[in-house]
């Protein structure tokens, strides 16, 4: 065990693949026990993960805001859709060609963003989001403007044999491009490019002073949380079949961004929970509204007000997101009662 | 010509509800250094309530007072409940957390009114002034939106420079803990600066529901608006707020007309990028130092 655990803790890469191999085999095995519409939120949630973990690199390590995550979705559903739909692409090809165009999407966003700060970084990604959806607009002829472009729905391989559902192979899709996202972001942050991410974030000027290109290192983070959320737009697009403006609205992008919040910023954990919340509360909300009897008025409602209550609390009394209180429940464990280590863990965001 | 004295003057009309709207964001984020998010839904809600009062009594500046009194009320509350306790908080949190407030406020209008749109009265004639036989869009409406929105800019001007509390306002902004040293009651004077910002949106949604009719998400896009056009001017300047509303409200007009109304948002975005990419900080922004 000792000989195994030494190799694990010195390479972060023979630690991230040992990672990405359980939690793969994990997914797989969770995704055949499971119904067809659990495999379909399995899909879901595995591409809020891709852009979330992009998202909280940004956010959490880079210290940027973005409220834009949702356009770069789109660019990514969009690439994929007309690959797949008019090239004839096959998959993979087709997923990686919408990784880089929104990655090259994202170095100019990423230059002008390294310029902006706080608020003005939020208005001006903001725009973004509700600026770009409206080029499907403009373009019918190319975009299929409101209606969008639909693809065929990708085919499982006959070695999994014919009864193979389409869901789950949706699901493994998807929770492909996640592991890979994963795989990426865990050996990134851990590298040195992470830590100067995180000088760069905990004070601009030191990081500047010694030596950083701060300018440079911002427009890199944003680069890649671009590219992730591009590859969560195009497994969007595979598992819904479709890329329409009407799947990247604002809130779209607002949610992301409660998501990685609300799961803990920063870290790829935090990541993962975000991702389940955003797939699953929307379930909790609706049956628990449903379960009363209420007027039509107020159940439709009421999933609504859910939300925003869970937000607000969350934000009070969680200031750090499910991960930062995990951890520092995890911490009250391990050492009952010793003087100043209640309050919260040191929050990231900037 | 007409089309262009017509685009003129609707994007001034329309630019002087986004500068009020930019005006509410500019006096929260002077006192607190938040972006409300949550102006859209709490204009909305007081809005609702200026059209109950208004159905019931049947008299339009009753409801008009009612909306203001109760926005007044709204932003003191919303900043004692559910703000104060995020105002240390990382920024991050208070963005997530107006979010929070704004859906809240959707679902709970969409529960007591319902979501279809209804219509809300406005205050004078509709109908366009007539020039040398042609009728023009503008209406007397429009003119008592943009006189009401720059009388509002200057009183709050005034306020701000010539008043005592303006003075204790802008200290408790600029710097809590001297300003709390010298006696002024920083709490409150963040506390006054929401209800402000709360009186100042909901007038801008009395102003603006005759033309987009009332619903819980009807003053969304007048909320983006209004944020792109604080950011434009500035969000620490109030003058910058009144010109960035103005300048957007009629380059969009000039956009929707000539060019088709799909291309505003792309619009927006091109005019907010060329403008920060020149001012990061916004037209009004003051240089800044930095402080290692």
């Amino acid at each position: 065990m000792a000989r195994l655990q030494r190799p694990l803790r010195r390479s972060t890469i023979l630690r991230s693949l040992a990672i990405v191999v359980a939690v793969g085999v994990l997914l797989a095995l969770v995704s055949v026990g499971v119904s067809a519409y659990n495999d379909l939120q399995l899909a879901t949630g595995a591409y809020y993960f891709a852009v979330l973990a992009g998202l909280t690199v940004l956010a959490g390590q880079g210290g940027q805001i973005s409220l834009g995550q949702g356009a770069f979705m789109a660019v990514g559903a969009y690439t994929t859709a007309l690959l797949i739909g008019n090239e004839g692409w096959a998959l993979v090809p087709a997923l990686v060609a919408a990784v880089v165009v929104t990655a090259v999407v994202g170095i100019p966003v990423g230059a002008a963003a390294s310029r902006l700060r706080g608020p003005y970084l939020a208005g001006a990604t903001l725009a973004f989001a509700v600026g770009l959806p409206a080029l499907a607009d403009k373009f019918p002829a190319l975009l299929g403007g409101e209606n969008g472009l639909t693809i065929n729905p990708p085919v499982p391989p006959a070695a999994l044999g014919a009864t193979f559902p389409l869901e789950r192979w949706e699901a493994w899709i998807a929770a492909a491009g996640a592991l890979v996202v994963l795989f990426a972001l865990y050996n990134l942050t851990g590298s040195g490019v992470g830590r100067t991410l995180r000088a760069v974030r905990d004070d601009e000027i030191a990081a500047s002073l010694c030596g950083l290109n701060v300018g440079r290192l911002q427009a890199l983070a944003f680069v890649v949380s671009a590219a992730c959320a591009g590859l969560a737009g195009a497994l969007l697009a595979v598992v819904l079949q479709l890329a329409q403006p009407g799947a990247f609205p604002l809130q779209l992008s607002l949610s992301l961004l409660t998501g990685v919040v609300l799961g803990g910023l920063g870290s790829l954990i935090g990541a993962a929970w975000g991702a389940a919340l955003l797939t699953l509360l929307p379930n909790w909300t609706n049956d628990l509204a449903h379960s009363f009897s209420l007027s039509t008025k107020v159940s439709a409602n009421l999933p609504l007000a859910i939300y925003g209550i869970v937000l607000i609390v969350a934000m009070i009394v969680w200031p750090s997101g499910l991960q930062g209180g995990l951890r520092v429940l995890a911490e009250r464990l391990r050492a009952p009662r010793r003087p100043g280590t209640q309050g919260r863990t040191p929050s990231s965001a900037a | 010509m007409t089309k262009f004295l017509d685009l003129t003057l609707s994007g001034i009309s329309i630019g002087a509800v986004y500068a009020a709207v930019a005006l509410a964001l500019v006096l929260i984020w002077r006192a607190t250094r938040i972006v409300n998010f949550a102006q859209g839904a709490m204009l909305m809600i007081t809005t609702f309530i200026a059209s109950a009062v208004i159905s019931s009594t049947g008299s339009y500046w009753l409801g008009f007072a009612v909306a203001l009194a109760a926005g007044l009320v709204f932003g003191a509350a919303v900043e004692r409940i559910v703000v104060r306790p995020v105002e240390n908080a990382p920024p991050l949190n208070a963005v997530i957390l107006t979010l929070g407030l704004y859906t809240l406020l959707v679902a709970v209008a969409g529960m007591i009114w319902g979501n279809t749109p209804r219509s809300f009265p406005a205050a004078f004639s509709l109908r366009g002034y007539e020039i040398g036989g042609t009728r023009l869009l503008f209406t007397p409406n429009d003119t008592f939106t943009v006189l009401v929105v720059v009388g509002v800019a200057v009183i709050l001007a005034l306020l701000f420079r010539l008043t005592s509390l303006g003075l204790q306002m802008r200290a408790a902004a600029f710097a809590p803990e001297v300003a709390r040293m010298l006696g002024v009651r920083v709490g409150s004077m963040l506390t006054i600066g929401w209800a402000l910002a709360a009186v100042v949106g909901a007038l801008a949604g009395v102003l603006v529901a005759p033309s987009v009719f009332l619903g819980p998400n009807s003053f969304d896009p007048i909320l983006i608006s209004g944020f792109v056009a604080a950011i434009l001017g500035g969000l620490d300047s109030p003058p910058g707020a009144v010109i960035g509303g103005l300048v957007l409200g009629i380059a969009l007009s000039y956009v929707s007309g000539y060019a088709g109304s799909a291309l505003a948002p792309l619009a927006a975005l091109a005019i907010l990028v060329l403008v920060l990419m020149a001012r990061p900080g916004g037209l009004f922004a003051s240089a800044r130092e930095r402080r290692v």
